[in-house]
């Protein structure tokens, strides 16, 4: 196995550690792992902006193919770095005025068509569907989520939490019973989201667990053993360093 | 003065809004070009946002670093991994792999990113799971139903959930498909009016906020 693996294996082992340390208490392997997370990161992002930005869409085209239109985004950009001279910070505001401008107008008529009237037209779909050999008929499947059943659950679902919404008119009488089942509905839905969320992170977890229980092969020198072993000596001598020198109170 | 600081930026966002809210009624080959374009300028100038916000974070650390606050090696290593990744990344020219081989920006990403990044989100499953112990009680309807929704979400999405409650997997994929759509859908109609609304007061000039305060 290459050697560059087995280094890898081991810095992987000992971070998963450091971050997991957490679930003890706050500590200074978990801040270590967790500034040095920030720092790849954004170290990360940088290069990847260089190459995107700078290379690939600014040096490469003007250089190679003399698109020199391309200097006019990179003045609009250069105007946002006027914020750090005070007298001239001004001259940014149009760079943000152009960004705020195409944003908002690329988003209307995108947003109308394809996240207001596209989302209306599927929620309102003929009750009856054409069935080949039974003809035109009501469906009464709930797993379909086409089914005519779940046609009228579905325009039940998205006209009562709309209602829910409506403030303009008082939640009384009719109205009060159509926003109940708003918030029915809501209700589902938040408890879904925060299912499928659970099970996303757990997910990820396994993963985790997956690569540790792979570094316990002989063939990486098991770093999960060893520094599962050495995270636990620096915690416990941590603990007993903090509770010989309690804190001074003040 | 206050025309050049104040009317002109207006000036930039009605009528770039107008040009590009119309450009999508215009199907013409030079209209689809200005699109594809304007779509490059943006992702240019987005490099620049990026540069602002790094130097913020450099700045602040790099204050605590000098003052020696409280925590200011924890910066030090920030400041280090980040310089470093860079460098090491421009070495590599941004590319993880050359001809099938990893290089050392590769070995970054695959033994330091991946590990932290996915270890950070999965200890956040232990904390969920406290918090949802500690604060899901079912004191009224909706919160049970909401308890009841998650529960049979988490056991269709697992082997073990669907040997114990064997209609978990069809009832959580109807949840899923049928009822958590529909609320999906209703909130996004909501949403996308509200972003409607907000970007007609952005041409019109009638909401200013991005423009930030200070002088005229």
């Amino acid at each position: 196995m290459a050697v560059e693996t087995i280094i890898g294996a081991w810095v992987a082992t000992g971070l998963t550690f450091f971050i997991f340390s957490f679930l003890y208490k706050d500590n200074p392997l978990f801040k270590l792992a967790e500034n040095l997370y920030v720092g790849v990161s954004v170290g990360y992002t940088i290069v990847k902006t260089y190459d995107t930005v700078i290379v690939q869409l600014i040096w490469k085209p003007i250089v190679e193919n003399g698109e020199w239109a391309l200097l006019i985004p990179v003045a609009i950009g250069t105007l946002m770095l006027t914020r750090y001279v005070p007298k001239a910070a001004w001259l940014s505001r149009y760079a943000f005025a152009f960004i705020v401008g195409v944003g908002s107008g690329l988003a209307i008529p995108r947003t109308i068509s394809s996240f207001i009237l596209k989302q209306i037209e599927d929620t309102i779909r003929p009750l009856m569907i054409l069935v080949p050999g039974d003809g035109v008929t009501f469906t009464w499947s709930l797993l379909n989520p086409a089914s005519s059943l779940n046609t009228i659950i579905i325009l039940i679902g998205v006209s009562s939490v709309l209602f829910y919404f409506f403030f303009s008119v008082e939640h009384t009488g009719p109205g009060k019973v159509v926003a109940r089942t708003g918030i029915l509905f809501l209700m589902i839905a938040f408890g879904a989201a925060f299912g499928y969320t659970v099970m996303a992170r757990m997910s990820l977890l396994i993963g985790r667990l997956t690569d540790l229980i792979e570094f316990t092969d002989p063939s990486y020198g098991r770093p999960s053993l060893w520094l599962l072993g050495l995270t636990i000596l620096i915690l416990v001598v941590m603990a007993r360093r903090s509770s010989s020198n309690p804190p001074e109170e003040q | 003065m206050i025309f050049l600081r104040r009317q002109v930026p207006l000036l930039i966002t009605l009528i770039t809004g107008i040009v590009f809210a119309a450009q999508y009624y215009v199907p013409h080959p030079a209209s689809e070009q200005m699109l594809t374009s304007v779509t490059k300028w943006l992702q240019i100038i987005g490099g620049f946002a990026l540069v602002l916000g790094v130097s913020s974070l450099f700045h602040v650390h790099a204050i605590k670093i000098r003052r020696k606050e409280a925590g200011w090696g924890y910066s030090f290593v920030l400041y280090v991994s980040m310089l470093g990744t860079i460098a090491v990344g421009l070495w590599s020219n941004g590319k993880e792999a050359v001809d099938g081989t990893m290089t050392a920006f590769g070995w970054i990403y695959n033994f330091m990113m991946v590990p932290l990044q996915g270890t950070m989100f999965a200890i956040l499953a232990f904390f969920i799971a406290s918090a949802a112990y500690r604060s899901f009680r079912a004191r009224s309807r909706e919160a049970a139903v909401l308890l009841i929704a998650a529960v049979i979400v988490m056991m269709g999405r697992v082997p073990l959930g669907e040997y114990l409650i064997p209609l978990s997997g069809d009832i959580s994929q109807w949840i899923l498909n049928v009822l958590n759509a529909s609320v999906r859908r209703a909130i996004l109609i909501g949403v996308s009016l509200g972003t409607v609304a907000l970007s007609i007061k952005i041409i019109f000039g009638m909401e200013r906020s991005y423009l930030g305060g200070g002088k005229e």
